[in-house]
């Protein structure tokens, strides 16, 4: 046991309602370790997925079809106005039942989308509603004449989007994306309710063990959260700033 | 010359501003703008899930929907009505904390204003299950007055836990309110010999009283939304109870469509006039700004 | 009169009996006009006349309804135009700019050639600072339009259109926006730029400047051409009344 484990091997033995036995104890240790980079991966993996849901919904609201852009609706209607949690829920449970199975041992039936897999959708899906609409308004902010003159010059379409309307559409969109990704890093405590082992479900299985962890489990909880949205918050505004072009916006 | 900046081709107004503040109206303005045709796929989608559902098994969906409709009047009334019951007492006991919290964030006391800035940041930016989880941990689940043993129900303990970052949230409409008002008005009262309180409660609060309150709305949707995550700590409403039913019901998974499909459906049906009439306010201020 | 017969000695741009309408309003009925190479012809009249629409519709900006614009031979009424084509001939200046705000003055300039045109970057870097220079920007390569005047923006509009070596240069009310005090410079640049023999269509409200640089005035009224001619004789003898009317008001 090194000094640092001591420390808190000892201030758990003089004071039993605060034990933080993830400090000193290497099982503990492993299972907050695997909780919070199961956070990390599924806050990643949804940041990644929500945005291009973002970028394919507000490129497909911008479709002729008018079926097309009410399915586009229909979902960004319902995944924003309904909770989250029960989102969750009824993917997990309601449609998880449809999912097809394999056997790996021929006897197990194990589904082919795990309660993570379910968890990455449902979250994807749910940012991903809000982000069609932030890139959408972004590209609306974009002046028509911006877009002519960029025709102007020989571009087709497509290349006025990449090169002219996107870069100041994203520029625009990024203090509310920015929000919106915090909001996702957030909501990926829910995760809990279809025990998706994330940091919060190893806290709360922790405490479950050892009542006496209690305090210092919603302590270093509260401490790591707040962590982790500071980082992300801190590293977005360092990019907002950096993209921030002179007389453009604000 | 000056004024280069203004050459530039005006921004079109960008809307969905989810920064805190005023404009802060994101949620309710895409909820009260839904065109009438997403209503059609929203329906579609949700006649299509259960017809899914009925190539499944032999308890059939007809019978899903008829347990549905049997525990309905219990889930609303006991389930549904908690949650409501929940929000409000929630939105309150965040309303009042929050606009005290707001008011200090614009004190001319220094490590006031600090403080509960740091407060405000501190609760807007953590996880609402987190803080949920840490309140009902935290508090005792009875207390004794003069002798008497009152048990807290679990449900009280969740609006605290639930109200924390109502609180953080209107503190910052609050403090956007506030500073939305020229510095000009501040000025002139105080050439006026207003002091500070008269100032603001006389001057500033009147005139971004109305901006203030379509945002404080939009947050009471996000709020009510956000009531399911208390069934995770074990109080009852509507989503345990609907585990409760289909427990009942003999837990089988052509039940899970229907009930929590019915869950999705009531919140929705609850939001949708509120943020309606959250965006109709919100113009009407607007143009008499 | 299909593209390769035409030869320098024909009209580069030949409008004829064009019709455009927004809706209800008629905003062009019938116009015709030619313009040789390397000749300056300007387009004045009251705002409203359809001058800005007609000049859209040469680079393609605008649809027309009916009628037949030639671009070096080339009709730009006809859905399978090569607009690419079509825009590599043609540079356009905007009343408002335009410029890409999230680019550099020199970025702005390089990246036509760039991406749509594909040239190699040094040779386009070299060409984009000698095109910043000539509209006398030297030591702005490096601003953001954000950092710039008007009429310095208005500057680096021009160079990105010469950038892609246009034979035709189209200019909509380009000083229309800009302060007193930085139309001069902005007019110098395109005096400069037409007496090196630069085909060029200017909708403007400048007379003094229409009369010294123009080979040829239009005048434009409610979407026609009401009359036509070199400056010496449109601005003392001209004999509609409109156009009399129109000149007194603004000389």
């Amino acid at each position: 046991m090194n000094a640092f484990q001591q420390f808190f091997f000892d201030l758990s033995e003089e004071h039993p309602r605060w034990n933080f036995i993830f400090f000193y104890d290497p099982v503990q240790t492993e299972r907050v370790l695997s909780g919070l980079w199961m956070t990390i991966q599924l806050s990643v993996v949804c940041v990644i997925l929500s945005v291009l849901i973002g970028l394919v919904g507000a490129w497909l609201q911008g479709a002729h079809s008018r079926l097309v852009r009410a399915v586009v609706q229909g979902y960004i209607q319902f995944f924003r106005n309904t909770p989250p949690l029960i989102q969750l829920l009824f993917f997990y449970f309601a449609l998880g039942q449809f999912t097809p199975t394999y056997s790996p041992d021929g006897w197990l039936e194990v589904p082919i989308i795990s309660n993570v897999g379910w968890a990455i959708i449902s979250l994807s899906f749910f940012a991903g509603a809000f982000n069609v609409e932030i890139f959408r308004a972004g590209i609306e902010a974009v002046p028509e004449s911006t877009r002519e003159a960029a025709e102007s010059l020989g571009m087709n379409r497509l290349q006025a989007f990449i090169y002219v309307v996107f870069p100041l559409a994203f520029r625009v969109s990024l203090p509310a994306l920015n929000n919106n990704l915090v909001n996702l890093v957030k909501t990926t405590t829910q995760a809990l309710a279809i025990a998706v082992p994330e940091l919060l479900y190893q806290m709360v299985s922790i405490y479950n063990d050892y009542s006496t962890a209690q305090n210092a489990c919603m302590v270093v909880l509260f401490v790591v959260y707040i962590g982790l949205v500071g980082i992300l918050v801190t590293g977005m505004n360092a990019w907002e700033r950096a993209a921030r072009v002179p007389g453009y916006g604000q | 010359m000056e004024g280069a900046t203004t050459d530039l081709p005006v921004l079109r107004p960008f809307r969905p501003v989810a920064r805190g503040g005023p404009a802060d109206l994101g949620f309710s303005r895409w909820l009260a703008e839904m065109p009438p045709i997403a209503l059609l796929g929203f329906a579609f989608l949700a006649c299509a899930w259960p017809i899914v559902a009925a190539a499944q098994g032999n308890f059939t969906t007809a019978q899903a929907f008829d347990a549905l409709w049997r525990w309905m009047p219990f889930l609303v009334s006991k389930g549904f009505a908690l949650n409501i019951l929940i929000s409000f007492f929630t939105m309150l006991t965040g309303t009042v904390a929050g606009v005290l919290l707001g008011l200090g964030q614009v004190s001319p006391l220094r490590p006031l204003a600090a403080t509960c800035w740091f407060v405000t940041q501190l609760f807007r930016n953590s996880p609402w299950l987190v803080l949920l989880f840490i309140v009902m941990l935290a508090f005792p689940f009875e207390i004794e007055i003069a002798g008497t043993v009152y048990l807290i129900p679990d449900w009280t303990k969740a609006v605290f836990g639930l109200a924390l970052p109502i609180m953080a949230n209107i503190s910052e409409i609050v403090r956007g309110g506030i500073q939305s008002v020229p510095t000009g008005q501040w000025e002139a009262a105080e050439s006026l010999a207003f002091t500070r309180g008269q100032t603001l409660w006389q001057i500033i609060l009147p005139q971004c009283f109305k901006r203030m309150i379509p945002p404080w709305m939009n947050w009471y949707a996000i709020l009510t939304m956000a009531t399911p995550l208390v069934s995770l700590l074990g109080v009852e409403e509507l989503v345990t109870l609907s585990r409760q039913a289909m427990e009942a019901e003999d837990n089988h998974p052509e039940l899970l469509m229907p009930f929590f499909g019915f869950a999705l459906v009531i919140f929705f049906l609850y939001c949708y006039p509120i943020a309606r009439w959250t965006l109709r306010l919100e113009r009407r201020f607007a143009v008499r700004q | 009169m299909p593209a390769n017969s035409w030869t320098p000695d024909q009209p580069i741009v030949a409008i004829h009996d064009l019709h455009k309408s927004f809706g209800a309003l008629e905003v062009l009925k019938g116009v015709s006009l030619e313009v040789m190479k390397g000749e300056v012809i300007c387009i004045i009249g009251p705002s409203g006349s359809g001058k800005s629409t007609l000049i859209r519709c040469i680079n393609a900006l605008n649809p027309v309804d009916s009628g037949s614009i030639l671009v070096e031979g080339q009709e730009v009424n006809d859905p399978a135009v090569d607009k690419l084509a079509l825009r590599k001939k043609v540079g356009m200046v905007f009343q408002q700019y335009n410029l890409f705000p999230h680019k550099t003055a020199l970025q702005n300039v390089m990246m036509a050639p760039l991406k749509v045109l594909k040239q190699p970057r040094g040779e386009v870097e070299k060409r984009a600072r000698a095109l910043l220079t000539r509209v006398n920007l030297e030591g702005k390569e490096d601003s953001y339009p954000g950092e710039l005047s008007g009429g310095q923006q208005q500057r680096v509009a021009i160079a990105r259109s010469l950038a892609m070596n246009p034979d035709v240069m189209l200019f909509d009310e380009v000083t229309a926006a800009l302060d007193p005090e930085t139309v001069k410079e902005v007019l110098v640049a395109i005096k400069d730029l037409a007496q090196s023999g630069m085909t060029c269509i200017l909708v403007t409200h400048e007379m003094g400047f229409a009369r010294e640089v123009a080979d040829h005035i239009y005048f434009t009224d409610r979407g026609v051409i009401v009359e036509h001619g070199p400056p010496a004789t449109f601005f003392t003898e001209s004999s509609d009344p409109r156009t009399r009317e129109f000149l007194s008001q603004i000389l």
